[in-house]
């Protein structure tokens, strides 16, 4: 396990994640659930054991919504969306790893998408 | 006559001008002044929860700066309130952050989260009043069946945002009450429409979508009302569902006399 690592996903998240008490309701009310490799909760999980490195390559980093629900709803208040981010920043703060490249953004358009829309996305999966 | 700064985001400029036109219609006939500051940037659509980001905060920061000196500052867009919101809370609480984004900015003094913000339904809750608004309604929307989408953005993280109660908010069904029309509850109106993920997953986007439509017609919604062009993008775009959505400004406006009457 690559403990610098782990050190800074708790640094960047905030996030005490030995607070969880495994009740899974930060998965159960993900509205991600379905398209999601590794749920919510073993995001939190996987981080208290160090097991960082399936996370930063997987795709569920990029189907969080950051809609807050697992973060509100925690009855521990271990806010996982925010480890969520802070694993997803691991990775796209890495050279060459931007997940959403602007070249692709003209295929994404229509004549109704709003601006939104697009500066969220590059807020979420670029750096 | 109260003077609030009144920051429209990006979207309200181009693809959202109807919540943004009859928001300012309505504020007027309410005896509200908005003052639009001047060279404002998009807030960043989202917040970076990450503790150790500050550059991606700043424009929200130089925003509630311009609202400094006015009764507090206005929001529409839901992302836009998201963003702003969260912005002040951690700021407020967070010296280091303080300092950083004093010196990013050149500030003279830091800026400590001093500004009051408000959301638009906030404003109408809490400084004009839902009950003055009624009172203020030439159109009623009589025996209208009203489903309020409040989404993500608006309630969540509650501790941040505190606006309503996060998992049974009243202040959009309050809304539809005071301009005469029936709320309608439903199980999906605090779930997310699926947000940006509809960049590059369509599919889930319509699940979501859908899911959020179907919960409301099932309650026997007539139409739904939303405060953010990507909630409305989605609901329209992004769902088999013919219900009609509208920005809650519209109504509003209609409401008060100041729109033409198209949502019969």
């Amino acid at each position: 396990m690559n403990k610098n690592q782990k050190d800074w996903i708790d640094i960047t998240s905030g996030v005490n994640v030995r607070k969880c008490m495994r009740c899974g309701k930060c998965s159960a009310t993900c509205p991600s659930y379905d398209e999601m490799e590794y749920h919510p909760h073993q995001f939190v999980y996987m981080v208290e054991k160090g097991d960082i490195e399936p996370l930063l390559n997987s795709e569920s980093l990029y189907k969080c919504l950051t809609c807050f629900a697992c973060v509100e709803r925690c009855p521990r208040g271990v806010e996982p969306a925010k480890v969520i981010e802070a694993v997803r920043l691991t990775a796209v703060r890495q050279q060459g790893n931007n997940h959403l490249i602007p070249d692709r953004i003209p295929e994404m358009l229509d004549d109704d998408l709003p601006q939104q829309a697009i500066v969220t996305a590059f807020r979420k999966y670029t750096k | 006559m109260q003077t609030f700064t009144y920051y429209p985001g990006c979207t309200l400029r181009t693809k959202a001008k109807d919540l943004d036109t009859y928001a300012r219609s309505s504020a007027e006939a309410l005896g509200i002044a908005l003052v639009e500051p001047e060279n404002w940037q998009c807030c960043g659509g989202a917040y970076t929860t990450a503790t150790n980001e500050v550059a991606t905060k700043l424009s929200a920061v130089r925003t509630l700066i311009a609202g400094k000196d006015t009764d507090g500052l206005v929001t529409v867009c839901s992302a836009c309130h998201n963003v702003i919101k969260q912005t002040n809370y951690d700021i407020a609480r967070n010296e280091s952050m303080q300092n950083k984004v004093k010196q990013y900015l050149e500030l003279d003094e830091a800026y400590t989260g001093e500004t009051t913000v408000y959301h638009y339904l906030e404003l109408l809750r809490d400084v004009v009043g839902f009950d003055t608004l009624e009172s203020k309604v030439v159109k009623p929307f009589k025996g209208k069946k009203i489903a309020a989408y409040y989404g993500c953005l608006l309630l969540r993280p509650s501790k941040a945002l505190a606006m309503d109660n996060p998992e049974n908010p009243t202040i959009m069904e309050d809304f539809i009450k005071a301009i005469g029309g029936t709320p309608v509850i439903y199980a999906q109106r605090n779930e997310c429409c699926g947000g940006y993920i509809t960049m590059e997953d369509k599919a889930q986007a319509l699940k979501r979508s859908n899911a959020v439509m179907e919960s409301a017609e099932n309650m026997g919604a007539d139409m739904i009302i939303t405060a953010c062009p990507l909630c409305l993008y989605n609901l329209k775009k992004n769902s088999c569902s013919e219900m009609p959505v509208y920005y809650f400004t519209e109504l509003l406006a209609e409401a008060l006399g100041l729109k033409e009457n198209d949502n019969e």
